[in-house]
């Protein structure tokens, strides 16, 4: 079954548009600077991109700095929110079930392929952005009095390549498990309905909802129970030594959203009668 | 081997407030080929649903192949092949991959996981029902008739024990219809059992030995084919001498249409001696037959009209008002103004 899903996954082109869309993103702003080598002015404007008109080897976090607020949760609720309900609108479901495929393993291998879909989704975006990072800004030293080969972190001394290398790798794994708490929410939107776009819509009404509780500060008491407030802890990472406070709470809401919402998908998918 | 292939005990659905199905019983023995008829809404697929475990009774009991259902669902499956509402396909693959993929999932069939065998096994069921050449266009490019061919081969995949096929005809044109009822029977030959279920009653006629009959949510009977079609003990004579023979018959003939006449069967009499009798003397005969009641007359006995049907505030019949007013004229009523016994017809 798990293999069945992946396959399905890969040959689906929407997979592809969607990362295509991703990925490009990055590329059309790092366009833009540079050509013009206007950068917004350190502390404005989105996280790193200030320091990467000097060095392009930052521009991967800046590009998943750009992705993660929106672009990259819409994707991973589309791909969620379809993960059952798409199946049900196809005709599909009752055909896979009479297999038989188990309701609960068909539950795990969707999920098995949203994570899947979303590391493939971060490492795209990360190593393009690499490339036309380095590409179009080069690897000068970011500040040329602190020495070569080293890039300047968010608390202000230097990083060498292998470090950022090694922090671009952490941030990627952090920003797709973020991601599981929408993805968790999508799939069992998914299994309530048979419409895969009213399932994607719920997950991104609850994001939404999240991400405009955090930036309210009437609302500070449920801020730290909120799924998106640690979404942007990955920058502690580009700190010297690394903050791991704000890194381990994150994860630990993500698990908590994933256990409530699998459980709750489970629940319901189990029971339930299937009549699309 | 088991006594049964499919049993069901009270076998009840409530959707809500709606009782979709009521205490059906059905019985479907090895070898047969049983069809299960009745208007559109009355609770059909709701029956095959639960019987593949894809909807959960509210009460009753269901064995499938001598197992309970939904308890050992994953266990019998196996041995089930279904076609249910139609088929289905993933648009954008073609046939041959959509069957992969199929085939891939759940537990491994008998022949194993092997490439080849996978390959064996697609072919096969591709070939059983007329696809062996079909390209790699996608599904979404196929016609009507190939997507049900495709779901019938879909639901052939395991050389199941048993085949529950829900309108399986459906799309296809008289030729393509006779191949599958070819196929049936001669699965069924090969000691499939085969568990249909139409509105078509032509398909069940020529096809089915047992039949069902259901009427909002009822299991309104359960019979062999040939005792629903019991001779009613009347014979139908067309002879352009009828003047005559409703003389010579005197007072047997029960209806006159034209050259057809009805006749009152006696005691040991069959169209045979009937015939000797007329020919003696000196009446034309083209046509002598015993007369044996349609599905059609059975079903309508014994059956309401369908839930599709919902009457306005006027009742069926036509009396409307010369003025129509569309505000009066609306969809209410619901289906009490059509149900009971209009829909019968005298025997």
């Amino acid at each position: 079954m798990m293999r069945i899903e992946l396959v399905k996954l890969l040959r689906r082109p929407r997979t592809w548009i969607a990362i295509a869309l991703l990925c490009g993103l990055p590329a059309l702003v790092a366009a833009f600077l540079a050509i013009t080598k206007v950068g917004p002015q350190p502390g404005e404007g989105p996280t790193f991109l200030s320091a990467v008109l000097s060095n392009g080897s930052l521009y991967p976090a800046a590009a998943l700095a750009m992705v993660l607020p929106l672009f990259l949760p819409v994707s991973v609720a589309v791909v969620g929110g379809d993960s059952v309900a798409g199946e049900a609108s196809a005709g599909m479901l009752r055909y896979l079930l009479l297999r038989p495929v188990g309701r609960t393993r068909m539950l795990v291998a969707k999920l098995v392929t949203l994570v899947v879909f979303v590391l493939i989704a971060v490492v795209s975006v990360a190593l393009t952005s690499y490339a036309v990072g380095v590409t179009a800004f080069g690897t000068e030293p970011a500040d040329a009095l602190v020495g070569s080969d080293v890039v300047t972190s968010v608390s202000g001394t230097g990083l060498s390549p292998s470090q950022v290398a090694l922090r671009i790798v952490y941030t990627v794994l952090y920003i797709a498990v973020s991601m599981l708490g929408v993805g968790a929410i999508a799939i069992f939107l998914s299994t309530v309905t048979d419409s895969s776009l009213g399932a994607a819509l719920g997950a991104l009404a609850f994001l939404v909802t999240s991400q405009v509780l955090v930036a309210l500060d009437a609302a500070a008491s449920v801020r730290p129970y909120l799924p998106t407030r640690y979404w942007l802890a990955w920058i502690d990472f580009f700190r010297a030594p690394i903050l791991w406070h704000d890194i381990q709470r994150g994860l630990g809401i993500q698990a908590v959203y994933v256990a409530v919402f699998l459980a709750a998908a489970w629940a319901n998918f189990a029971t339930r009668d299937v009549t699309s | 081997m088991n006594p049964s292939m499919i049993i069901t005990r009270g076998l009840t659905k409530r959707f809500g407030r709606i009782t979709a199905v009521d205490g059906v019983e059905l019985n479907v023995r090895p070898g047969d080929r049983y069809g299960l008829l009745g208007p559109n809404g009355s609770g059909k697929t709701t029956v095959v649903r639960m019987l593949l475990g894809l909807v959960f009774a509210t009460s009753g009991e269901i064995e499938l192949l001598g197992r309970s259902v939904p308890r050992h669902t994953t266990d019998v499956l196996p041995q089930v092949g279904a076609l249910v509402e139609g088929p289905a396909a993933y648009g954008h693959l073609p046939g041959r991959a959509n069957l992969a993929l199929l085939d891939a999932a759940g537990p491994a069939p008998p022949g194993g996981r092997s490439r080849r065998a996978r390959r064996r096994r697609i072919e096969a069921a591709l070939e059983r029902v007329g696809l062996g050449g079909v390209d790699n266009r996608p599904v979404k490019a196929y016609s009507l008739g190939m997507r049900q061919r495709l779901g019938l081969a879909a639901a052939l995949l395991g050389e199941p024990r048993l085949l529950v096929l829900d309108e399986p005809t459906n799309g296809l044109d008289p030729q393509g219809i006779r191949e599958v009822r070819e196929l049936l029977e001669e699965l069924n030959a090969a000691g499939t059992t085969v568990f249909l279920c139409s509105h078509l009653l032509a398909e069940v006629e020529q096809f089915c030995t047992r039949v069902g009959m259901m009427d909002r949510g009822r299991l309104v009977l359960e019979d062999d084919l040939a005792e629903l079609r019991a001779p009613t003990g009347r014979i139908m004579i067309n002879s352009p001498d009828a003047e005559r023979a409703v003389a010579l018959l005197d007072g047997r003939v029960e209806a006159r249409d034209g050259q057809r006449l009805l006749v009152r069967g006696e005691a040991g009499e069959d169209p045979a001696t009937l015939n000797a009798r007329l020919v003696e003397a000196g009446l034309r005969v083209s046509e002598i037959h015993i007369e044996r009641r349609t599905l059609e007359q059975v079903m309508l006995e014994v059956t309401g009209p369908g839930s599709d049907r919902i009457d306005g505030p006027f009742g069926r019949g036509g009396d409307l008002p010369e003025v129509l007013d569309s505000r009066r004229g609306g969809g209410s009523g619901g289906r009490s103004g059509g149900s009971g016994g209009d829909g019968r017809a005298a025997p």
